[in-house]
């Protein structure tokens, strides 16, 4: 069945009809013609369909079109200036060598953005679980890791809870 | 080397803009006027007989333009044994065989046209495993070849191991296992082939080897009875390569082949369960291995065979052994080696190149036998590698000659950096392994070059027309430095144009770590030649002598009065428009003096060779098994760094992929068929899992590489695994001898040693119970 829905999409309103069993991903790429949003699995194991939806990143892969409906929708098309410029993020990946093939980059610069407009102070710990769901094969991560400190506003100073989780406790003594 | 401007620096990535904003267009992204969609029906079985193919049904569906089987297509041979072909005739040998396939006018309606395939199979008796398989009676998967192991010459002996082995105050000897891991790249694969009306053919498709796969692509379309037409390959931005686009693929022959049928352009995009299935894995390897050395720990011989697990056709992982050869017969100084390597047909998954090729298998048992060689002789770990270390001026056994060498420099580096000495915890431990591997090119192909064009125009700025291959690594940025290096010029001034063999010169492909180095002097001889013209032209226009003139940020200046200049853009349009006017080109093959191996395997393969050691803290917890890497620091010479941030990109990159090889990754095979094929039970390591890793560079200055650089795409994942191996014997004395090193393999050596059974009881108590522990 398909059906109308509006969202915002890049920060312009849109209306289109869109079929009932279509993915987000399917609507941004395939419909919309936007390819910087890339399929790396199609399940939801890599990451890199991540865009931003009212904030979230999100798998776009295993988000139905339809549900955006009412929604703001931004994906990687929609982060640099009308005139080109670069995005801090983007900037910081490609300063900080946070970019190989950049098959993942998108995915990864889109879970970032979600991270650092929600906490521009950001902790290491914080970067490594904002960006866990998305895989790199390249990187190693490390230079991501790094692109992404360098977007952020710095760690804050002080003393600072930070949640110790499965693998990062520390050593049994 | 004095006053660099360019070479040595951080600069990003040329194309890391068009990556960041999504504007870079990978094979997923292109879409041609009229493209159909191409999808393959694999096999159902190992090893069967096709009775019978019915596809009336699949073509009686709407939108379906094209199926085709076995039998409907020539007899086009593929791979470095030219033992399979696109579509599978007769029988199959593995499960990812392919056996028919569609071609129709959307994805959904080529997949809804597969199901529709009903193909009659009759089972035949399967070998998976690769030493079962070289024994008299097993089933053959190519009955015309008559055995199972492949008629290929892996054999050396240099020196005397026997009388080595008798004279040999310690030896060790142990048997290694390492399985299959693949390439994991995040775009997958993917090629669109379209035919003009004369049939001459383009392809746009994911490839390391743009030259050879044109001329693959030729031969097959020769078969096709398309004599004498032209083959055009077109890279898209590659979604990382690692080695798996090293050879050409059936998919590739079957969009060919359904291209000629519709006469549409024709694409066939993976998904990822799909590259997971129908790609090539690193080859798994059985290695027996004895090493020894006399009284003072000096190696007096290194004893190996080996046996492979080549699948059930051959690409370039059957060739591997070839690049084994040289750490077996030159990690450290051995005079005396022997080595034997057997390629066995199976029916599993065929190999192919990654990441290594060879080298990860070859070090993995070379570098845990000389922790254990040190062990038995009472020599530290370290100051065992540094006895034997190769040095600046040695010929090894096999004719590799050692220029440039910071092994010493590189194992005192990791010392240093890793604290090794410092008082360790309970279950702390550390480790570490050296490489060596080709760093100035390898000549496994007639010819290793690379050729260049290069064209100014009215303003300065550079086309530059390379046969390399950029998937990621960054060849594009390192080959504008060194040009922009030479003409005085800024990177920015130059467009790097590497994705279409109509445009650009031949290469033999992205592999061998050669790219810097091969490409790399490829640039720079085409830049020093437009150099040489754009003195001449302005020793005439400033009245000054040659030697007197250097080209610096954008000008052709006086090196005794900086006041006499001129910007070379300027200079460029004087002489173009002009009578008898002239531009800027030139070109440029540069082929390194590197030498086919010989009669037994001697020969310099390589102009040079990259060292490195890698040392690892770890900590292992007793109870679980689990090993937690503390610390990492890889040290590598790599003649010089053309920039800094790349090369860490590669060595972190390629310790993370070595980190997952050693500990993680698997592609589980369960009598042929791939167990796991997604990212939720392959298990990459994610950002959680990034480990603190130091890379510090130590650069030799290599004559012969460009501005003295080496290759360093490979070694990052080359002695991790043994590295690592080694830190965990450090830690609670266990030696692990399989990979990948799981929770559950370190815990069953731990109990072993204790004398317990899997399950930690007593041996010979409850004997009514059974223990099984499930591995993967």
């Amino acid at each position: 069945m398909a059906r109308e829905i509006t969202f915002t999409f890049n920060g312009n309103p849109l209306t289109l009809t869109v079929e009932d069993h279509w993915t987000l991903l399917h609507l941004i790429r395939e419909e919309l013609g936007t390819t910087g949003t890339k399929e790396g699995c199609g399940s939801g194991e890599c990451g890199a369909c991540t865009v931003i939806v009212d904030g979230a990143a999100v798998n776009s892969c295993l988000y139905l079109a339809a549900e955006i409906n009412g929604r703001t929708l931004v994906t990687i098309e929609g982060l640099a200036a009308p005139d080109g410029t670069l995005h801090p993020i983007q900037k910081a990946f490609v300063e900080h060598g946070g970019i190989q093939c950049g098959f993942c980059s998108p995915g990864m610069i889109m879970s970032a953005k979600a991270l650092l407009d929600e906490n521009a102070h950001a902790a290491e710990v914080e970067i490594k679980e904002a960006v866990a769901g998305n895989l790199c094969r390249c990187t190693g991560y490390v230079q991501i890791i790094e692109s992404i400190k360098a977007a952020s506003a710095g760690e804050p100073e002080g003393p600072r809870v930070v949640a110790w989780r499965g693998d990062d406790l520390p050593p049994r003594s | 080397m004095p006053d660099l401007q360019t070479v040595g620096k951080r600069i990003p990535k040329i194309d890391a803009a068009d990556k960041a904003t999504g504007r870079a267009r990978y094979i997923q992204d292109l879409t041609l006027p009229g493209m159909l969609y191409g999808r393959i029906l694999y096999s159902k079985y190992a090893h069967a007989r096709i009775v019978k193919i019915n596809t009336e049904k699949a073509r009686a569906l709407p939108g379906v333009r094209a199926v085709l089987t076995g039998d409907d297509i020539p007899d086009i041979k593929m791979g470095v044994y030219k033992d399979n072909r696109p579509l599978k005739k007769g029988k199959v040998c593995s499960y990812r065989d392919e056996v028919a396939a569609v071609a129709a006018v959307d994805p959904q309606t080529a997949r809804e046209a597969l199901k529709l395939i009903e193909v009659t199979y009759e089972p035949l008796p399967a070998i998976f495993d690769p030493e079962a398989a070289m024994r008299e009676g097993s089933p053959l998967v190519h009955e015309g070849h008559k055995t199972n192991v492949l008629r290929m010459p892996w054999k050396l002996h240099y020196g005397d191991v026997e009388a080595a082995r008798q004279a040999a105050a310690f030896t060790v000897s142990e048997r290694f296992t390492t399985t299959w891991v693949t390439h994991c790249c995040m775009g997958t694969s993917g090629a669109i082939a379209e035919f003009d009306p004369a049939n001459h053919l383009t392809i746009h498709t994911n490839t390391q080897i743009p030259s050879l796969a044109q001329k693959d692509f030729l031969e097959a379309l020769s078969v096709m009875g398309l004599k004498e037409r032209r083959v055009r390959v077109i890279k898209p931005c590659i979604g990382g390569g690692f080695g798996s686009k090293l050879d050409t693929y059936a998919y590739e022959y079957i969009a060919i082949l359904l291209a000629y049928h519709t006469r549409r352009p024709v694409k066939i995009e993976f998904d990822r369960t799909e590259e997971f299935l129908a790609t090539s894995p690193r080859q798994p390897t059985v290695t027996y291995i004895t090493q020894g050395c006399d009284r003072n720990g000096k190696l007096l011989f290194r004893d190996i065979r080996m046996v492979l697990d080549n699948g059930a056709y051959t690409s370039w992982g059957a060739t591997t052994p070839s690049v084994m050869m040289m750490p077996i017969t030159t990690l450290y100084r051995v005079p005396n080696v022997r080595f034997e390597a057997k390629c066995v047909y199976t029916n599993n998954t065929y190999s192919q190149a990654m990441r290594g090729y060879g080298n990860p298998q070859a070090t993995f048992a070379i570098e845990s036998t000389i922790d254990m060689l040190a062990e038995a002789a009472g020599i530290a770990p370290i100051e065992f590698r540094r006895i034997n270390a190769n040095q600046p001026g040695d010929v090894s056994t096999q004719g590799l000659r050692i220029t440039t060498c910071g092994l010493t420099e590189c194992m005192d580096t990791v010392k240093t950096r890793l604290e090794w000495d410092r008082p360790k915890a309970r279950g702390e431990g550390v480790g570490c392994a050296s490489l060596i591997h080709v760093g100035g090119g390898a000549r496994v192909y007639k010819s290793d070059g690379c050729g260049t064009i290069i064209k100014m125009d009215d303003y300065g700025r550079i086309d530059l027309f390379t046969g390399a291959t950029d998937m990621g690594q960054g060849s594009e940025t390192v080959i504008a430095q060194i040009v922009a290096e030479e003409l005085g010029v800024n990177v920015d001034d130059i467009h790097v144009i590497h994705s279409d063999t109509d445009i650009c010169p031949w290469d033999v492909g992205a592999h061998a770590s050669r790219t810097t180095f091969v490409a790399g002097n490829a640039a720079r001889g085409a830049a020093r030649k437009i150099k040489a013209r754009i003195l001449e032209l302005g020793a005439k226009e400033l009245n000054a002598p040659i030697e007197k003139l250097v080209l610096r940020c954008r000008h052709i200046q006086h090196l005794d009065e900086p006041e006499t200049k001129l910007e070379i853009g300027k200079l460029l349009r004087k002489a173009h428009f002009n009578h008898g006017g002239q531009m800027l080109m030139a070109e440029y093959f540069y082929d390194p003096a590197n030498e086919n191996m010989g009669k037994d395997f001697r020969g310099n393969m390589s102009m040079t060779y990259t060292f490195g050691t890698h040392g690892v803290r770890v900590q292992v917890d007793e109870e679980t098994g689990k090993v937690k890497i503390l610390n990492y620091v890889a040290a590598h010479d790599v003649g010089r760094a053309i920039n800094p941030m790349l090369l860490e990109g590669q060595v972190y990159g390629g310790v993370m992929m070595g980190v997952g090889y050693a500990l993680c990754e698997q592609v589980i095979l369960e009598k042929g068929e791939t167990m796991n094929p997604n990212f939720r039970d392959y298990k990459i390591l994610t950002a959680k899992d990034v480990i603190p890793i130091e890379a510090p560079v130590l650069e030799t200055h290599d004559p012969d590489g460009p501005f003295g650089a080496k290759g360093i795409g490979e070694p990052g994942c080359v002695p991790t695994a043994p590295a690592i191996a080694n830190a965990i014997y450090d830690a609670i004395g266990v030696r692990i001898t399989d990979l990948p090193i799981t929770p559950e393999r370190v815990l069953a050596a731990i109990r072993e040693k204790k004398g317990l059974d899997l399950c930690g009881r007593k041996r010979g108590v409850d004997p009514g119970e059974t223990c099984v522990i499930e591995e993967g």
